[in-house]
């Protein structure tokens, strides 16, 4: 048994074309992140103020879907929602509709430590963040060049399925009309990407999890996705601590995080197998990926998307980060 | 076995000192509603259409914390949750901050059946409903003169129970109520609680399940306070084993998971559905409470709680009917 920390920063169909100057940049961000949590819990810092220093540094991060850098709705507005459980006693905070609260995990994490509730949306949550004088600023703080075009691709890949949709099947689809239709659905591939989150485990088994993030590109104005939704894209009892990504509501159907922790405890599974039946059964291929830490110190990150942003360490020195799949899978 | 069945809740955790009228209304109502979903499975409705047409009758009625009836905020307003699950496909519809919908439980369909998402909150979901074009009423539509009342009482407990050292009037209502009553629910009096969630599981004859969930929330909740009603998993689920709809103390009913995890006792442990439901009760919602309603693709019908109390009615095409409070 020892500390074992685990981030990711979202799965996707992330292209291995991904070009250096958006790959790079991110890998420093894990690298970093990681960096920072391990830190904290050398420090023994408990794994709750971990995992939200962990995720509040990848929210402020601008190429991750979290925080700054938030996907856009169809209307190109921000709506952030995020979510924090503390392993051992249950509690548990979620925010959701933020639009100009700098740290939504911090204000999820204020939620579960200074109200008798566990899940504020909208504007009670902007209010509540105020009221506790949480950092706000501007809505268009959190609004990157590069997700304003990926609104515009995700709009206009919409316009082509209707498109699609009217072409006669019959008749053999024409060559330029065929790759005008792949092009734009495929986009750059990077526009599945949801959110980030972290899990840490600290010596004496207590665990905590926390995710966070801007939704899904193109969604309806006040669209809820999986991770503010404890048992979906969030969960830590006494057993484990998970945090997924990947299309919300797929994640959400198959209650993806509450069934990794429930097959350890009414299947008796380990983390790695519950954690691999969730992702390979459970959920459609190309849906999801977790990360997540068993209460011994295991640790495991598994996806069946194109790649997933991730790093994670173990107090015996284990240390990885990647975004495609590792050669062994 | 095999065969339809039906359960149908107003919640979980009831005044000991409920009026025996208002008891009778209570069952009247939860007769009323079981007959609807009885005559539709009979007629071979599809399990989702019959859930979604009890709910609609029980928020209709002001009697319970829904729709018409529902439990104030803070501020005095109307703020409606509710989830809907089809066991055959986990599909599912929810929605939360709707304030001008008459029928919350139709919005939560629709979106499941007419959006890309499922879930939608406060102003995109009632942008949704305006374009989906269903029915809407001013807020007051759904605020009642009792729950004026209530949030009253309930504003006048909160206070009381912060500041200890003043001696409790005789004469305020809420605190002679909190003396006589030691019963509380989410801090609350349980005369003030307002906890009657209500919903809906069924089982059709062809083994398929379905849930869904309504609520007007906790009395007195702040501003967009989300509680368990229509988070999936946590206060609906249905899946192919079984359809379950949970009330009571929301924070207990998501810590728990509680929906979820019968289906997952079934799924994983192999308990049957009556062992499942007493299974989760029992283990999963320590100091919290609650209570549940479930169907089987089997065609059982089983219900628990742990709070003193649950309206409640179910039903077996075998013949089988019952309708009780304690």
């Amino acid at each position: 048994m020892g500390w074992a920390i685990a981030l990711h920063g979202g799965a996707g169909d992330i292209p291995r074309s991904l070009s250096p100057d958006r790959r790079l940049p991110r890998e420093a961000a894990l690298r970093h992140c990681l960096q920072l949590g391990v830190s904290a819990l050398q420090s023994h810092a408990h794994p709750l103020d971990v995992v939200e220093l962990v995720v509040r540094e990848l929210e402020n991060h601008p190429q991750f879907n979290a925080g700054k850098g938030s996907v856009l709705t169809t209307d190109g507005t921000v709506e952030m929602e995020a979510c924090i459980m503390d392993g051992k006693t249950m509690r548990c905070g979620a925010v959701s509709g933020l639009t100009t609260v700098v740290n939504a995990v911090s204000v999820a994490r204020l939620v579960m430590d200074k109200t008798p509730h566990i899940y504020l949306g909208f504007q009670g949550a902007e209010a509540f963040a105020r009221e506790h004088g949480l950092e706000t600023v501007d809505p268009s703080h959190f609004i990157t060049p590069e997700n304003i075009e990926r609104l515009k691709q995700a709009k206009e890949a919409n316009r082509v399925q209707v498109i699609a949709q009217q072409i006669d099947y019959t008749q053999p689809i024409k060559q330029d009309e065929k790759s005008e239709v792949l092009a734009a659905t495929g986009g750059s591939g990077d526009s599945q990407i949801g959110t980030v989150g972290c899990v840490a485990v600290d010596r004496d088994g207590n665990l905590a999890t926390a995710t966070s993030t801007g939704g899904l590109v193109n969604k309806m104005v006040g669209r809820i996705g999986d991770t503010p939704v404890i048992g979906a894209g969030t969960y830590a009892n006494s057993y484990c601590a998970v945090s997924a990504t990947g299309r919300g509501e797929a994640v959400i159907r198959a209650t993806v995080a509450r069934d990794v922790a429930a097959l350890m405890e009414y299947k008796g599974l380990s983390l790695q197998e519950a954690a691999a039946y969730v992702v390979g059964e459970r959920v459609p291929q190309g849906t999801a990926g977790l990360v997540a830490v068993s209460a011994s110190g295991e640790v495991t990150m598994p996806f069946n998307t194109t790649g997933m942003f991730r790093a994670c360490a173990t107090e015996d020195g284990y240390t990885e980060i990647g975004i495609w799949p590792t050669e062994q899978e | 076995m095999g065969g339809w069945a039906i359960a149908v809740h107003g919640g979980a955790g009831v005044d000991p000192n409920l009026p025996l009228q208002r008891q009778e209304e209570a069952k009247r109502l939860l007769t009323r509603c079981l007959k609807l979903g009885i005559s539709a499975l009979r007629s071979n409705l599809p399990a989702i259409d019959v859930v979604e047409l009890v709910v609609r009758e029980l928020e209709s009625d002001p009697l319970f914390n829904s729709g018409r009836g529902s439990a104030l905020t803070e501020k005095g307003t109307v703020e409606m949750e509710a989830s809907i699950m089809d066991g055959t496909k986990r599909r599912c519809g929810a929605v939360s901050g709707v304030t001008t919908v008459k029928n919350p439980v139709s919005l939560a369909r629709l979106v499941m059946d007419k959006s890309p998402h499922s879930y939608l909150a406060f102003s995109g979901a009632e942008d949704f409903a305006r374009q989906q074009g269903v029915e809407m009423v001013e807020n007051d539509y759904f605020i009642t003169e009792e729950n004026v009342g209530m949030l009253k009482l309930a504003k006048e407990a909160n206070s009381i129970m912060f500041d200890y050292r003043i001696p409790l009037p005789s004469t305020c209502s809420a605190g002679a109520a909190a003396a006589n009553n030691p019963i509380r629910m989410n801090g609350l009096p349980i005369s003030v609680y307002a906890p009657e969630t209500v919903g809906c599981t069924v089982v059709d004859r062809q083994g398929r399940c379905a849930a869904a969930t309504s609520t007007g929330g906790l009395m007195n909740k702040k501003i967009g306070r989300i509680g368990d009603s229509p988070l999936i998993g946590s206060g609906t689920y249905a899946g192919k084993l079984c359809g379950v709809s949970c009330t009571g103390e929301g924070e207990a009913i998501i810590r728990a998971t509680l929906a979820r995890d019968v289906a997952a006792v079934m799924e994983y442990k192999g308990l049957g559905l009556q062992a499942a439901v007493d299974f989760v009760i029992k283990e999963r919602l320590d100091e919290g409470k609650a209570g549940l309603i479930a169907v089987s693709n089997k065609g059982e019908v089983a219900c628990g709680f742990n709070a003193n109390g649950m309206f409640r009615g179910c039903a077996t095409e075998d013949g089988f009917m019952e309708v009780g409070i304690w």
